[in-house]
């Protein structure tokens, strides 16, 4: 465990110190994280803007969604993103082979090898908008103590984007050149930015049980609005565990199928 | 040529139908705000948007997207910074064309699986075909479809011309694809994407008619989805014009800028 620790600091602060070199980047990203805010609270505003209920979600208690789905996107481009590029560039040039012969496990070094900076204005924005939100737009405020029950439901859509999306990368052993797959997977999951309750009932079905973006936002929202339901935080959890452990096993799976370029 | 250049990158790109299913994929966005918007027209909060008029504008516009996808700024990066744009200058075609045929190469293979999506929506939204109460049957007027797919090529154009002229920075600074992200944004929130523009306050949908952006999905798609009463005849002349004097200006813009940056890339001996 110690090691791995040590071996993840030593990865973060490599791969910092190389984003470092793209300042002027950074500067960029921020700015067009602030415009793709300003864009979503746009579109929540034309939705919302007449009498239209949305099955009971306010204008402020829908913020706190957008809120969560722009802190959750800022953690997978910090976190998710830049590994997931590679792996498919790995197995393009047959250089999963090196990082298959490292004394570590394979899925580690995959999933922490880099961390990118571009995804900070994003959390911060997205933190942001929920304190925002919550303590001040929505009369009452919430209660104090519900930000601590926020981090459970939390902590369960991060591991869920996790999985999903290592499960998906690992379908490039198969098919090489999935670059785009991060795309996709974005796309679906765009889907969250709004409330489940404002989906018609096959959508809900789909974003619940096949991809599940309900757990990833709406969940948490209704947490820290304090009308969270025990069964669904624990559903949630239930699926975190599960995808997990199918990702694991599935890239074990796959490995197997792995025969390297030109080999 | 142009045919070689097609079966060229239609086989290129057939290789990776995996890759360009999961493209698809990527790009059924308004799709997913199709329920957004079906379930919202249903509390009939907006005047003249139904339900099935959500489904009927969503489904169109998704058929324009697909007719509209376009990465070239990508692909003319990656070329530039490669130094591979140099063999292609030797060639007695210019490589925008290329770039083009690229592109419609795709589209033909990404072409089955849009269908499936297309598919998909009317077996979960069937009243988007049949209407629902007072709507009747979606059955737009001939030219008007004509006119669309005409219109949504025109839009290609457009979002190809946009893309090529930032493109041509690639030849000062190195990584211009992330420019990409400034011209992605207003065309995500002001194309007709997620918000259909009909519902926004009159004022707010004049100001937005002026700007690019609607001609490249919210335009073409209201022509079919749209009955002909809530698209008169002002508003598509208005439209074609406004597409013309855009095309006009990113293609003299992009053409001046290629001029000067080919001098900058020979410059660099590459």
């Amino acid at each position: 465990m110690k090691r791995y620790s040590k071996t993840l600091w030593v990865f973060w602060s490599a791969s910092i110190s190389a984003e470092m070199e793209y300042r002027a980047n950074f500067a960029l990203a921020a700015l067009s994280s602030l415009a793709s805010l300003g864009g979503g609270l746009f579109a929540l505003w034309a939705l919302l803007r007449t009498e239209y209920a949305m099955n009971g979600w306010s204008f402020n208690q829908a913020l706190i969604v957008v809120g969560i789905y722009t802190m959750l996107d800022g953690l997978q481009q910090t976190l998710l993103a830049p590994n997931r590029q590679q792996i498919s560039e790995f197995v393009r040039q047959g250089t999963l082979d090196f990082v298959l012969l490292k004394p570590i496990d394979s899925q580690f070094w995959l999933s922490a090898r880099k961390v990118s900076i571009w995804g900070v204005p994003n959390i911060f924005l997205g933190l942001g908008l929920i304190f925002y939100a919550a303590s001040f737009r929505l009369e009452p405020a919430v209660q104090p103590v519900n930000y601590f029950y926020l981090l459970v439901p939390l902590t369960a859509g991060i591991m869920i984007y996790y999985a999903l999306g290592y499960l998906l990368s690992t379908l490039t052993i198969w098919f090489t050149k999935l670059a785009n797959i991060t795309h996709a997977m974005h796309a679906l999951l765009e889907a969250g930015r709004y409330p489940i309750a404002a989906y018609p009932g096959a959508y809900r079905v789909f974003f619940t049980f096949v991809l599940p973006v309900a757990f990833m936002t709406t969940v948490p929202a209704d947490v820290l609005l304090g009308r969270g339901e025990v069964a669904w935080v624990l559903g949630g959890l239930a699926i975190a565990g599960v995808l997990m452990i199918t990702a694991r096993l599935f890239w074990r799976y796959a490995l197997r199928f792995y025969t390297s370029a030109s080999s | 040529m142009s045919r070689a250049f097609f079966n060229v990158y239609y086989a290129l790109m057939t290789t990776y139908r995996a890759e360009i299913f999961f493209w698809a994929i990527a790009t059924s966005l308004p799709l997913i705000m199709m329920g957004i918007w079906v379930q919202a027209g249903a509390s009939g909060a907006f005047e003249g948007f139904t339900s099935v008029d959500a489904a009927r504008y969503f489904i169109a516009v998704f058929v324009i997207r697909q007719l509209t996808i376009c990465w070239v700024i990508y692909e003319f990066e990656f070329n530039v910074v490669s130094g591979r744009l140099s063999a292609w200058l030797l060639h007695p075609v210019d490589p925008s064309w290329r770039f083009i045929m690229m592109h419609v190469g795709e589209q033909a293979t990404r072409m089955p699986f849009s269908i499936l999506f297309i598919g998909l929506s009317l077996f979960i939204f069937p009243e988007a075909l049949w209407g629902a109460g007072n709507e009747g049957p979606w059955l737009p007027q001939w030219w008007r479809v004509l006119l669309a797919i005409g219109c949504g090529y025109l839009a290609f154009l457009l979002r190809f011309l946009i893309q090529y002229t930032t493109a041509m920075f690639a030849f000062w600074i190195e990584r211009v694809s992330a420019l990409d992200a400034i011209n992605m944004l207003p065309y995500i929130f002001l194309s007709g994407m997620i918000v259909p523009i009909q519902t926004l306050p009159p004022a707010l949908q004049e100001v937005i008619l002026w700007t690019p952006f609607p001609y490249m999905l919210w335009f073409p798609a209201m022509l079919i989805a749209a009955p002909p009463e809530a698209m008169p005849i002002e508003l598509i002349i208005r439209g074609l014009i406004t597409i013309a004097c855009w095309l006009g200006a990113f293609l003299l813009v992009s053409r001046a800028l290629w001029k000067r940056g080919l001098h900058h890339y020979s410059a660099m001996g590459a």
